[in-house]
């Protein structure tokens, strides 16, 4: 097993070479810059802009840049804000915990939602049950997260009073709810088909079949050979729902002003604040490695008969 | 004109609902105002950022030597009790303040302004507000690294301080803007400084949230007498237009800026319409001609394409009447606004007969660069081709980004472009931008040329009083109008939705989220009036 995990890990290091790479010279191509991004009308003034460029460094030839953002890199210096001028570590961490408690919140949802809306949708094919959770897991994938986010604030927040519309709080789970649940209905949508795609393959399999003719129980079949042989399919998608949920939680961020990594993303995209876009996207991608590198993990661990070569 | 001002912003206040001189400020309780221009709040180092959002913040927790008079649309001193001017209006004294403190407690002193100011020309640095200090003697060579002190400023005595210009203006215009607030040297030299800042502001700060919220709660030792009458502030970072919506309605915030679709809305509805505030900001949003671009260069097609299109129709269908009707580049609010002039009337044969007169009688095409904004940006653009091509203009619309559009003009890389302009307060300064000395990459985006322009400017700049060099400033906005090196779209009208419980909110034309909070109360129908 730990040769496994190093295995893995090891394999996540040209991903994250060339994501480093990719979002470098993306960012030092594109047009705009970080001293034209002004809001509404205010321009800056041309000497303040030409200052501000050379005292940022975006004077410098582009692969002067890139190494010493790779050099800084290494050593763990993400750079400084152009905006805010503090450490982009520093930001990031600021956003990490709501950002990973939002995600940790909307997949719980989702997986205790959708993972046993698709088993009884599975457990009995074409019944009103099954019909009624796939018009919910197709509603739920097909539902923008804005709109759906809107929604929930009008019945919950305006309509209801049970919940406020937006903010973090204290940071408890009144202002958890709301921003979770739009974040997650997608995700549970998924999953529910899914699971119920995963758990009929198993049923029509042979040695479920089996199983059935030597007498065992229903609810055996299902416990010992259904349950497990179908999380392989379900623990996948988990793993890449999970992975991708932070950079997909910018709208739902944007829209109930929760401060995570998402809205720090698009605000620093659109303001053209290099610095931080790196450092958002690498840690975004690192959750995203972290996660399905646990995923790997944990099939072998389910099923031992999978192997990495 | 000023009483024509003074009536003009009565009138916003009246429409606002605002007048409440006869009531009682109520002590207590907390502000919940919005920060609603999308992005989270940047650094609370108030000298290294110009952004609208960060502006909200330095109203709350700073102060400049300036104040933005609201109601009379014009500054007034903030942090010195009077100034006096030479003869030859160069050399200005002010006598500060001895009761500003700053949040840790040390009493404000000429000192902090010399520092500030001469940090803000540090030629290091990028600092916004360097644009102003230059107006100071001496302040170019501390940016040119050639002097390590301004020679324009002199410190009297602690309280007293001298300060020499360049050129007879207002000093007030220069010195009121956030980016030259006064800071605290000892504390902006923590790097705890541009997350946990300390200025001299009615509030000092006590957290934030980022992304999400900044709180501050009154500063017991505020000069100003009795202010502020709230005991906190929460500024909420609310980009979304439908979540302020339902936060509002929601009772969960004080205040809204409202877009078009909720102005008509709130308009409509019979309760929240009894809550509106308006406000003509100094913003003119415009379509940039270049005359580089060969049909640009004769007056003729400039005048055509302002009379080709139903400006009027846009304003009053897509922008759904929150703007005012653009007669020229100068603001409602400007001093030298005249209110007599009247903008280009909507006439597709004048503008066919102007356009065969120069040589277009089958029209051109011509690229227009546009970002998305709603208001200023795609669909303007393209609710006025249908117009443009009736009188043979053949529009092509180019997509950039706002963050490219700036790049855009600096470099004249364009045929047209629509934007909006920050053109005010000062009418002098806002005109500069179309004198032919300005260079493109400063401000004047058209290259405007016109020695007659230049000539009423100048002799602007050194009339001896206000209303001469007013007049002066209404000739050179009406011979720009003939000139028309823009199409003069709209001055954006400012809404702001507020709650039956809100008192003192100021109808601030160079900014309406920029509110002085010490002004602002609450009453005991607010749900967090303790």
């Amino acid at each position: 097993m730990p040769l496994l995990i190093l295995r893995r890990l090891g394999n996540t290091i040209p991903t994250i070479v060339a994501v480093v790479l990719v979002i470098f010279t993306l960012f030092s191509v594109i047009p705009g810059s970080f001293t034209s991004s002004g809001d509404d009308g205010r321009m800056l003034d041309a000497q303040v802009m030409e200052r501000m460029r050379k005292e940022l460094g975006l004077d410098d030839p582009l692969h002067q840049r890139f190494g010493t953002y790779v050099v800084n890199l290494a050593q763990g210096d993400l750079g400084n804000s152009f905006r805010t001028r503090e450490p982009v570590t520093k930001i990031i961490a600021q956003r990490l915990w709501p950002s990973l408690k939002l995600t940790l919140a909307a997949m719980g949802f989702a997986i205790l939602v959708g993972v046993p809306l698709g088993f009884i949708a599975a457990l009995k094919p074409g019944s009103l049950v099954d019909m009624a959770s796939m018009v919910v897991a197709i509603s739920g994938l097909s539902l923008p997260k804005f709109w759906l986010g809107l929604m929930l604030m009008y019945l919950f927040a305006l309509t209801l009073g049970w919940l406020p519309s937006f903010g973090y709080g204290d940071g408890g789970i009144r202002h958890l709810i709301l921003p979770a649940v739009a974040l997650g209905v997608s995700p549970m949508a998924l999953l529910a088909r899914t699971t119920r795609a995963g758990v009929l393959d198993v049923l029509n399999a042979d040695f479920v079949r089996t199983a059935r003719s030597k007498g065992m129980s229903e609810y055996r079949v299902v416990r010992w050979h259904v349950v497990r042989n179908a999380l392989v399919l379900v623990l996948t998608t988990i793993g890449l729902q999970f992975g991708s949920l932070m950079g997909q939680a910018v709208v739902v961020e944007k829209l109930f002003s929760w401060p995570g990594l998402g809205s720090l993303l698009v605000d620093s995209v659109f303001q053209r604040d290099i610095p931080v876009v790196q450092g958002s996207i690498l840690v975004i991608v690192l959750f995203f490695l972290l996660i399905n590198t646990l995923v790997d993990i944990a099939y072998v661990i389910i099923d031992p008969r999978i192997r990495y070569g | 004109m000023r009483k024509l001002l003074l009536a003009a912003t009565a009138l916003a206040f009246v429409l606002g609902g605002t007048a409440e001189a006869q009531q009682t400020p109520r002590k207590g309780g907390t502000i919940r105002l919005t920060a609603p221009y999308g992005a989270s709040l940047g650094s609370f180092d108030i000298h290294t950022t110009p952004r609208a959002q960060d502006g909200i913040v330095a109203k709350i927790l700073h102060r400049t030597l300036y104040n933005w008079d609201t109601q009379n649309n014009k500054p007034v001193l903030e942090l010195a009790k009077s100034v006096s001017a030479s003869a030859d209006g160069l050399v200005h004294t002010f006598k500060l303040r001895d009761d500003a403190y700053f949040h840790n407690g040390r009493r404000m002193t000429a000192d902090d302004l010399i520092w500030s100011y001469t940090r803000i020309m540090d030629g290091s640095k990028g600092f916004p507000g360097a644009r102003y200090i230059r107006i100071i003697k001496g302040a170019v060579d501390v940016e040119k690294g050639a002097a390590k002190e301004i020679s324009g400023l002199r410190k009297v005595d602690d309280f007293t301080l001298e300060m020499t210009l360049t050129s007879r203006v207002e000093p007030g215009f220069y010195f009121f803007g956030d980016t030259t607030s006064i800071l605290p040297k000892e504390e902006v030299a923590k790097s705890t400084f541009g997350s946990a800042p300390v200025g001299l502001g009615p509030f000092k700060f006590v957290e934030h949230v980022p992304g999400s919220r900044l709180v501050a709660e009154r500063w017991e030792k505020f000069y100003k007498p009795g202010k502020p009458y709230a005991d906190r502030v929460q500024l909420m970072v609310m980009g979304e237009a439908a979540a302020r919506d339902v936060a509002f309605r929601n009772k969960e915030i004080d205040t809204s800026i409202l877009g078009p679709a909720q102005y008509v809305a709130y308009r409509a509805d019979p309760e929240l319409s009894k809550g509106i505030l308006e406000v003509a900001e100094v913003f003119t949003r415009n379509m940039t001609m270049n005359p580089a671009f060969k049909p640009f260069s004769d007056k003729r097609v400039r005048q055509a394409f302002n009379h080709a299109i139903d400006t009027d129709l846009i304003i009053k269908r897509l922008v759904r009447d929150k703007a005012y009707r653009a007669t020229s580049w100068l603001p409602i609010a400007s001093p030298a606004y005249d209110k007599n002039m009247k903008p280009y009337a909507f006439d597709p044969e004048k503008a066919k007969k102007l356009l065969a007169e120069a040589g277009y009688k089958d029209g051109f095409e011509l690229e227009w660069t546009t970002s998305q904004n709603e208001s200023w940006g795609l669909p303007i653009v393209e609710a006025a081709i249908p117009y443009l091509a009736r009188v043979g203009i053949k529009v092509k619309p180019k997509l950039v980004e706002t963050a490219v559009l700036t790049e855009v003009a600096m470099k004249g890389d364009f045929q047209s472009y629509i934007t909006s302009n920050q053109t005010g307060p000062d009418s002098l300064s806002t005109l500069r931008c179309f004198d032919s000395r300005t260079p493109r990459t400063a401000c004047n985006y058209s290259g405007f040329k016109n020695p007659a322009y230049d000539k009423l400017l100048d002799d602007a700049a050194a009339a001896p009083d206000e209303a001469k060099r007013n007049a002066l400033l209404s000739q050179a906005n009406a011979l720009l109008y003939e000139e028309a090196p823009v199409w003069f779209f709209n001055y954006n009208k400012a809404v702001m939705a507020y709650q039956p419980w809100v008192h003192g909110l100021q109808a601030n034309a160079t900014e309406l989220a920029h509110q002085y909070p010490e002004d602002i109360w609450i009453d005991e129908r607010s749900p967090v009036a303790k």
